[in-house]
């Protein structure tokens, strides 16, 4: 998969309220499917299907114990993607701090030293 | 209404993207300085050596607006362009956003419909910008390359800026 395609899966796969609640989940530890189904009102087929989603973006991964198959959280993609919503934002940012700057010059305030 | 201080971006739905930001002044201010041609021209750069030469809008529910960023650095442009649909001042803005993009190239679809809302509270107005992509492939192609593919090349810069402003 390339940079992009990846952040394209990681992206969709995190649309998703349960997906992200499952993820939040697994943040605080591995869970097997019956333990990440248990707080959702939904069944364990359903959650399944979230977790092939998740597990085709990288983002979890399946631990060694070949009984209980806990799922366990990547942490990879989750940082690439959220690199880039930082980028996005420090892009953002830069704007809004001239204009910061421009709004206090429009209320006659004197012009913050730059630190 | 929680305080902003420096830039927030959420993904709220699979199209759209939301930022949020606190600014120390009245909204009517806020929203001039987002429908003033002359004041949007002086913060809304984007990254460090480029600036915004045109900047024509014609604010009123149906006017065209068009808008071009040169790099100093080679010259290349690239510009947005779109035409307003909703005009409340001080409230906010909404309109329609195409790409063209010039010499540094990139795609973001079919455009986005862009909503601009200033809330005021206590001298403090809050801004937030809902971005819809009305796809999102196009969603995801923006926010990836930050604003285009060319302004990629910019963000080794953005992280010496970071890095020294670390130290």
């Amino acid at each position: 998969m390339t940079k992009a395609d990846r952040l394209d899966a990681t992206f969709a796969a995190l649309a998703d309220p349960t997906r992200r609640a499952i993820l939040a989940r697994l943040a605080t530890g591995e869970a097997s499917v019956a333990e990440l189904a248990e707080p959702f009102a939904i069944s364990q087929p359903a959650v399944s299907k979230h977790l092939k989603v998740l597990e085709r973006a990288g983002l979890i991964s399946i631990g060694q114990d070949a009984q209980r198959r806990p799922r366990k959280l990547e942490a990879e993609p989750l940082k690439e993607a959220n690199d880039f919503l930082e980028r996005y934002r420090a892009i953002w940012e830069m704007n809004f701090v001239r204009l910061d700057a421009l709004l206090d010059e429009m209320q006659g305030k004197p012009p913050k030293a730059k630190n | 209404m929680p305080f902003y201080e420096t830039a927030s971006v959420d993904l709220p739905t699979d199209t759209t993207v939301q930022v949020r930001r606190s600014f120390k002044a009245p909204r009517d201010l806020v929203w001039r300085a987002h429908a003033e041609p002359k004041l949007l021209q002086r913060w809304c750069v984007g990254m460090p050596g480029w600036t915004m030469p045109v900047c024509d809008m014609d604010v009123r529910v149906g006017g065209k607006y068009l808008w071009r960023w040169r790099s100093d650095e080679g010259g290349a442009e690239f510009g947005f362009h779109g035409e307003f649909r909703e005009v409340d001042r001080p409230a906010g803005l909404a309109f329609t956003q195409f790409f063209d993009p010039g010499d540094v190239g990139g795609d973001m679809g079919e455009g986005a419909l862009i909503r601009n809302m200033f809330e005021e509270q206590d001298g403090v107005t809050t801004m937030t910008s809902l971005m819809d992509f009305y796809t999102k492939e196009a969603r995801d192609a923006a926010v990836a390359t930050g604003m285009t593919d060319g302004m990629e090349l910019s963000y080794q810069r953005l992280d010496e800026i970071c890095a020294e402003a670390a130290t």
